[in-house]
């Protein structure tokens, strides 16, 4: 086997799915490659959720093939987690649950910078807190494809600019794929190597300089949203860490 | 002078065969607490009538056909559930009282043979025999130890169900065995508290546990232990007081709840 077969992780072929009689997907076909990042970003309803379902198998597609390499692993941080409150649950009991050693899941905290959330109580955490424990717990895994639905939510936006970063970096840690859903177009694209662009159908996809300037992209997100993906440099005299604790720049960064 | 040889021996039968339901009433509980299943163990109870109905038509054994009835009740469930028209809560309202009216008229059917429906209600365990003790602890016995070994995937489905899936868990072979599990003891709790409390058992201990717990796993022995509290209580109670057992239990259950809701949580 080459090594470009082998870092093919799955293909979409022409994927369709309708829900309850109503057609959500049509004509997706693209292919996750090992050690890249792919970035779906649309409109509300644009089908972005089905489709993250679609390629972790939680729905199945309508119409069209998914091929899915052997023994995958996935990472999944979804949109929200269904917490039951009536279910006490340490943070570090919910990450020993995704099957991985103790070494790997204080790791993963470690990469995160939580690692003090360990004996809190699930429910106690707040929004970018718990965001942060299911991508540790995501990355415990050590998956083969990470498949994140706008991970980020509830994050402060130096945070995120931070953890985009730390999420860009393990296709190199851990070598995974990585797939996700994100609002945050200014953040995302830079990082990507992969941009699709969905409203039911690819409207366009490729590289994200290229589909910035596609008119089906102008003409979904405007010409405003084009210009903010350039905008996001200004400078800070502190970064953040990736628990969000300020901590002074360093000589060497250069942040932007 | 032994405590055993001091207590009669229907009394320590149904210590026994209380303690057992109990003991595995506690994990079992816990997850009904978890995934909402509260009014899903009332739909079991009473639909336990129409096995007790059926046993004494075909001449089976009762805790047999109440279990064949509640796992094809349970069955029915998850089916109807896959429709979207009308809420969860809603469907099991209409099994429910739908099951329990079709187990009464059944039952009533049976008059003549003076049919106790008194103990089918509210149960009757001062009348275990030694023979049906055995049975139920053994069964119990098993129900636990299938517990423990499912107990991470059955923990990952009632926490999330996208995703156990997404991390190669069979969600609905998991979802099935909890509910035949619950079905099972629901058939062994009717003897013990009877259709109209068997829900109790299972819901009040856990919720009890709730608030002294941080773990999954502590929610669900503490359940157990308050179980147990609650068994042994309530047959004394029954034994001394000349009380129905079975609300004794249920009752020695609701003051323990009562209890623990004075805790301070710290968590």
């Amino acid at each position: 086997m080459t090594t470009t077969t082998s870092s093919l992780l799955l293909s979409l072929h022409d994927i369709g799915v309708q829900l309850n009689r109503k057609e959500v997907l049509r004509n997706i076909s693209f292919d996750i490659q090992r050690g890249e990042i792919t970035t779906i970003i649309g409109p509300n309803g644009a089908g972005k959720s089905t489709l993250l379902k679609v390629i972790t198998q939680l729905q199945r597609p309508s119409t069209g093939k998914l091929e899915v390499a052997k023994s995958l692993t996935y990472g999944y941080v979804p949109q929200k987690l269904s917490l039951v409150y009536s279910m006490p649950l340490k943070v570090s009991r919910f990450l020993s649950l995704a099957r991985c050693s103790r070494e790997e899941y204080k790791s993963a905290l470690a990469l995160l910078g939580i690692t003090h959330l360990g004996a809190r109580q699930m429910h106690n955490l707040s929004g970018g807190e718990l965001q942060r424990v299911l991508l540790a717990r995501a990355i415990a895994r050590k998956p083969d494809v990470l498949v994140l639905d706008e991970p980020l939510q509830g994050v402060d936006v130096a945070g995120q600019v931070e953890l985009y970063g730390m999420i860009a970096g393990l296709r190199e840690t851990i070598g995974c794929a990585v797939v996700l859903v994100s609002h945050d177009l200014h953040l995302v694209m830079a990082q990507t190597d992969l941009v699709i662009c969905l409203n039911q159908h690819m409207c366009c996809y490729g590289k994200p300089e290229s589909v910035s300037q596609h008119p089906e992209y102008l003409n979904l997100f405007g010409e405003q949203a084009a210009k903010n993906i350039a905008v996001y440099t200004h400078k800070h005299d502190h970064h953040h860490d990736l628990a969000g604790e300020a901590v002074s720049c360093s000589d060497d960064c250069h942040h932007d | 002078m032994s405590f055993v040889s001091l207590v009669p021996d229907f009394l320590l039968y149904a210590l026994l065969v209380g303690t057992a339901i109990a003991v595995v009433a506690g994990p079992l509980g816990s997850f009904a607490v978890w995934r909402k299943m509260a009014y899903f163990g009332d739909t079991l109870a009473h639909s336990a009538l129409i096995g007790v109905a059926l046993g004494l038509f075909l001449e089976l054994n009762l805790t047999l056909s109440i279990t064949f009835v509640c796992a094809v009740i349970a069955c029915l469930l998850v089916i109807f559930e896959r429709q979207k028209d009308l809420a969860t809560d809603t469907l099991l309202g209409v099994f429910s009282h739908g099951s329990l009216a079709l187990g009464l008229v059944c039952v009533s059917l049976y008059s003549e043979r003076r049919v106790n429906l008194f103990a089918y209600l509210f149960g009757d365990f001062l009348t275990v025999t030694m023979q049906e003790a055995l049975w139920i602890c053994g069964v119990a016995f098993v129900l636990l130890l299938l517990i423990i070994r499912l107990w991470r995937p059955l923990l990952m489905v009632s926490m999330d169900e996208d995703l156990a899936r997404v991390e190669g868990l069979p969600v609905l072979p998991l979802r099935l065995t909890l509910m035949m599990m619950i079905a099972v003891i629901v058939a062994l709790a009717m003897k013990v508290v009877g259709v109209m409390l068997i829900t109790a058992l299972l819901i009040i201990p856990a919720a009890a546990s709730r608030r002294l717990s941080s773990s999954p796993e502590a929610m669900a022995i503490i359940a157990s232990c308050a179980g147990v509290l609650s068994v042994i209580g309530g047959v004394f109670a029954s034994y001394w007081f000349d009380l129905p057992a079975g609300p004794a239990v249920v009752l020695s259950a609701s003051l323990l709840f009562a209890l623990t809701s004075l805790v301070n949580r710290r968590t």
